[in-house]
């Protein structure tokens, strides 16, 4: 291997000016991203960002790397292309809860559930912001906006559920404005192998400023945030309460219960707290995990890290190994081959003429 | 028995179809008879015709399949407008077919399919005498062929349904007699085919064979035809469809370009069997997609072709419709790929296994903003291969999307290739930037084609993207005067692909009373026009277009040179639109969207009109 040469936060700042909004979440992102680059060990030149349309998706523009500004919604098939031409790029997909949620959510699932080797930065601000503030696929319902005048109809869905639906090999969750916490699941993401999905919660001051207040207000983060360790049970606010697991009817069901500061690991009522484990196969507990705290589950303190991270094949390792196998079978193919293998006649130059 | 007696006469060419239901076996049987033909020596053309449906119920007129094959001693350039011969298994088949067979035909019926119950499934009513109206004017032939292969089958030891699956060989055998074709190279195709399953295999030997016989035993045809080899350009030739000769013509550019071949697209008829047969080359190096949508087809080309692969997606009209907001993306990121558009009868779903030449507008200027992006088309199964590695140099030496386009008619009709010197072959003039001291993205060449540098190399990293920018260094800039120099840059770059390219080839002379101007599928049947024209003592001559945009710069002055310029398109009249508003020449358009091709005859009866003597 070449020698890397070192690199820092500089080397990835682009030199137009960032457009967004002053205190627009979009900032940290992109400082946050800008810090973790340097410390992976991959060339810059390797590095592609590739975007959809929205506030979010100007990103590419303000990272001094490769990068796409491409359509509405549609990253996912454009970041695809280019990863499986090219595997040896580390290749971002930056989506907006617009663009990857409402318009592409249909390649969203597909990316995803082909274990696409891409790492998605969902940035959920639960509102259209480029367009100057409609609701979004993330808003509450009863959301007023210039287009729910009497308040949202639609049920939201929550990005993690749906990623982790999807057959998501990497999902987690983490705060804009916890640039420590990005940084950290930003490491995770581009270790991992596959698509790796993360929902970022981000605030959009000018259009839905404080949508995620309570995550960060003194008085209200220990209980709104259950930061996820693995190997760890599952405890926040303090750990003086954590989350189990019992059968409601026969569904498996988490909730809130106060700690027993004498035995450590077990509720008050004597159940054990769920011990966190990303690498779990089964994917049942990860969905159960992402919808805790969701804007449908206000009550419950929202997950925050890596809730899932399992080793599969990406669908270009696959597609790369059959081209492998198809070629020590066949013999790699020529073009002469092709056009003269099949079925075949000469006409004579004596035949009639 | 009457053998001997009977006459052999010699014919320049023919036309059969093959018809009957969908589980009939008639794609089988007709390209059987096409390839003993080609073998022969015979020129051919043809044109199979499939149901909508897949499994429409047995016996309907919506399940009727047919293949039609014009075999020939002369060269030929159509399928051919009537029948010579109809064999029709079915009453359905009979029903939708009849009325192409040419005056004094020869028509071949299954009897024995042709029962109560079939007769009211095709909508005919007790007791009619369906083929009282075709007597005076047809030579029938009511063959009991279901009976006579199960009783050709009677020692087999097979269910009844697979021997009277056998009964497509005996209508092939029967043909081949008439026609005089040899049968060995149907049998070495079932040895192929069946060699796992001897009885099988013996079967349906057996069937073809007695159908041979048949012919020869009975005293039913007075005479039997031969057609001579034709007189063919000395070569080696396969029979190709339209849509083999694109998968291979994209191998080809790749290895061209020498970048890997990428293609991201999503099934739809008729352009699937692209993407199908392109699976097969894996071990070339060849990488295929098929994504969730056409949107992700072309997203995913326009990925590849950033990361520098050589990228294609392939689709129909409907396709085109979804595509289109990235087709303007690759137009304003001058990005190479080609969009292989394989027209079918539209609008909406419209009839999807049917031709038509209706996508021409949609494609040039369905996409909103100025967005000029390069148009070609194939005119013929064995051109699809020039057109698609022409497609895909334009992409890559001017740094631009481009359209292919073909329709149903050329893709799933077949033709004898004669297969190129691959050597003659021009690679494609092209280099990756690799220098950062000379890099900005939208510096161009005097082709006014931008440096094309892949995400990997060192110092040239960049963004593109959709919103408009300025030239050079590609920086977003929406200010009114850079947005106007871009758009008439984005223009120009187009206009320039017409000075490479070489002089328009002109059928006949380069002056006269009319001038054919085509494009696409149409091309065989007006070049029989023109040359039938021309016997005539016409002065008539043809032009068909490979380019729609850019037009050839010859075009118009070629054009002024007859009184009357003629434009034969299946639609409303789209090249004709064009021609009318680029140059004010008052082309006539002569239009037709009956889903079928053009007739010979037809062609020739308007060019009388507009030469004032219909
Ligand atoms: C095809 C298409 N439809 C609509 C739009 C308009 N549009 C641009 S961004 C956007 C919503 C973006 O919302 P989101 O993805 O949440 O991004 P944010 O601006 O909030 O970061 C819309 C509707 C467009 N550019 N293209
Ligand atoms: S509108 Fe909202 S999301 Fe967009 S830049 Fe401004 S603050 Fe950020
Ligand atoms: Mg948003």
């Amino acid at each position: 291997m070449s020698q890397v040469q070192e690199l820092t936060k500089a080397d990835f700042v682009s030199e137009g000016d960032v457009k967004w909004c002053p205190g627009c979440g979009d900032y940290a992102i992109l400082s946050s991203v800008q810090t973790v680059l340097p410390t992976l060990g991959i060339p810059k030149e390797k590095f592609c960002f590739v975007s959809g349309i929205g506030c979010s998706s100007r990103f590419p523009y303000y990272m001094n790397t490769y990068g796409f500004h491409t359509i509405h919604g549609r990253a996912p098939t454009v970041a695809s292309g280019v990863k499986l031409a090219n595997p040896d790029l580390s290749v971002w997909v930056v989506t907006g809860d617009g663009d990857g949620l409402s318009i592409g959510a249909n390649h969203t699932v597909h990316m995803i559930r082909r274990n696409m080797d891409l790492k998605v930065l969902l940035f959920n601000n639960r509102i259209y912001g480029l367009t100057k503030g409609q609701y979004s696929p993330t808003s509450e319902q009863g959301k007023v906006t210039k287009t729910s005048l009497y308040g949202s109809i639609d049920n939201p869905l929550n990005p993690l559920s749906f990623a982790i639906a999807s057959g998501a090999t990497f999902a987690a969750r983490t705060n804009a404005a916890n640039p420590k916490h990005m940084q950290e699941t930003l490491r995770a993401a581009a270790a991992h192998k596959g698509t790796a999905f993360i929902e970022i919660f981000q605030n959009c001051n000018i259009f839905n400023d404080g949508a995620f207040a309570k995550y960060l207000n003194k008085d209200t983060k220990a209980e709104e945030n259950l930061f996820l360790e693995t190997g760890k049970p599952l405890l926040f606010d303090g750990e003086t309460k954590g989350i189990i697991m019992n059968l409601d009817g026969g569904k498996p069901k988490l909730s809130v219960e106060e700690a027993d500061p004498a035995n450590p690991g077990v509720s008050k009522s004597g159940n054990k707290f769920l011990i966190h484990d990303p690498s779990n196969e089964d994917h049942t507990l990860a969905y159960l995990i992402s919808y805790l705290g969701s804007i449908s589950d206000p009550e419950n303190p929202a997950a925050m890290g890596v809730l899932r991270a399992v080793n599969k094949p990406t669908y270009g390792e696959m597609l790369h190994s059959q081209e492998e196998e198809a070629k020590s079978a066949k013999g790699t193919g020529s073009l002469k081959d092709l056009v003269y293998s099949k079925d075949t006649w000469t006409v004579k130059e004596t035949a009639k003429a | 028995m009457a053998t001997q007696e009977q006459e052999k006469e010699t014919l320049d060419s023919v036309t059969i179809r093959f018809c009957g239901d969908s589980g009939d076996g008639m794609q089988l049987t007709g390209t059987q008879f096409t390839n003993t033909s080609a073998l022969f020596g015979n020129d051919i053309s043809t044109y199979p015709n499939f149901p909508a449906e897949i499994r429409a119920p047995q016996g309907t007129l919506a399940g009727v399949s047919g293949f039609q094959i014009h075999f020939s001693s002369n060269n030929i350039h159509t399928a051919g407008d009537s029948l010579d011969v109809l064999v029709a298994m079915n009453p359905a088949a009979f029903k939708t077919n009849i009325d192409d067979l040419k005056q004094n035909g020869i028509l071949i019926v299954n009897e024995d399919a042709f029962t109560p119950g079939n007769l009211k499934k095709a909508g005919f009513i007790d007791d009619e005498d369906i083929f009282a109206p075709y007597e005076s004017r047809s030579r029938i032939f009511k063959i009991p062929i279901t009976k006579m292969t199960l009783t050709a089958l009677e020692d087999f030891e097979m269910m009844a349904k697979a021997k009277e699956r056998c009964k497509n060989m005996f209508a092939l055998g029967l043909t081949y007699w008439i026609y005089s074709r040899p049968l060995d190279s149907t049998i070495e195709w079932l040895t192929g085919k069946f060699g796992k399953k001897p009885e099988i295999l013996e079967a349906n030997i057996k069937a073809l064979k007695a159908g041979y016989h048949y012919g020869n035993t009975i005293e039913a045809f007075q005479s039997t035809y031969e057609v001579p080899e034709a007189k063919i350009v000395p070569g080696t030739y396969r029979n190709i469809t339209g849509n083999q000769a694109v998968a291979i013509g994209f191998v080809a550019a790749s290895e061209l370009a020498e970048r890997p071949l990428f293609i991201g697209s999503y099934p739809i008829t008729p352009a699937t069997d692209i993407l199908q047969e392109l699976s097969k080359y894996k071990h070339h190096g060849v990488k295929t997609f098929q994504a969730e949508d056409e949107i992700a087809g072309i997203g995913s080309a326009i990925g590849a072709s950033f990361g520098g692969q050589l990228a294609v997606t392939t689709t129909s009209g409907p396709g085109i419709a979804l595509k289109s907001e990235f087709m303007n993306l690759a137009m304003i990121t001058e990005l190479p790929v080609v969009i292989a558009d394989i027209q079918r009868g539209g609008p909406s779903t419209g009839l999807p296994t049917k031709t038509e030449q209706t996508d021409l507008l949609q494609v040039l200027y369905g996409r909103n903003g100025e967005s000029p992006i390069p148009v070609v088309a194939a005119k013929s199964p064995s051109d699809c291969f020039e057109a698609a590695i022409e497609a895909c140099r334009i992409a890559i030496e001017h740094m631009t999307p481009v359209v292919f386009l073909s329709d149903t008619q050329i893709a799933i009709g077949s033709e004898p290739w004669q297969l190129p010197d691959l050597d003659t072959l021009k690679p494609f003039n092209f280099k990756f930037h690799e220098d950062p001291e000379t890099f900005a993205p939208y510096k161009r060449n005097e082709l006014l084609a931008r440096q094309w540098a892949i995400p990997g190399t060192k110092g040239c990293e960049h963004t593109i993207g959709g919103l408009e920018k300025e030239d050079i260094t590609g920086k977003v800039n929406l200010s009114p005067d850079v947005h106007e120099h871009m758009t008439e840059i984005r223009s120009k770059k187009v206009d320039l692909i017409a000075t490479k390219l070489p002089p328009t080839e002109i059928l006949g002379d380069e002056t006269g009373d009319l001038l054919f101007v085509g494009w696409g599928s149409t091309y065989g049947a007006i070049r029989t026009a023109t040359e039938k024209l021309r016997n005539e003592g016409y002065k008539v001559s043809q032009i068909h277009l490979r380019h729609l945009n850019p037009l050839p710069n010859d075009l118009e002055k070629i054009m002024r040179s007859f009184k009357n310029v003629a434009v034969p398109e299946l639609n409303l009249g789209q090249l004709s639109m064009i021609i009318r508003s680029k140059y004010l020449i008052d082309a006539k358009g002569i239009n037709q969207v009956n889903t079928k091709p053009f007739a010979v005859s037809d062609l020739v009866d308007e060019a009388k009109k507009i030469l004032g003597e219909g």
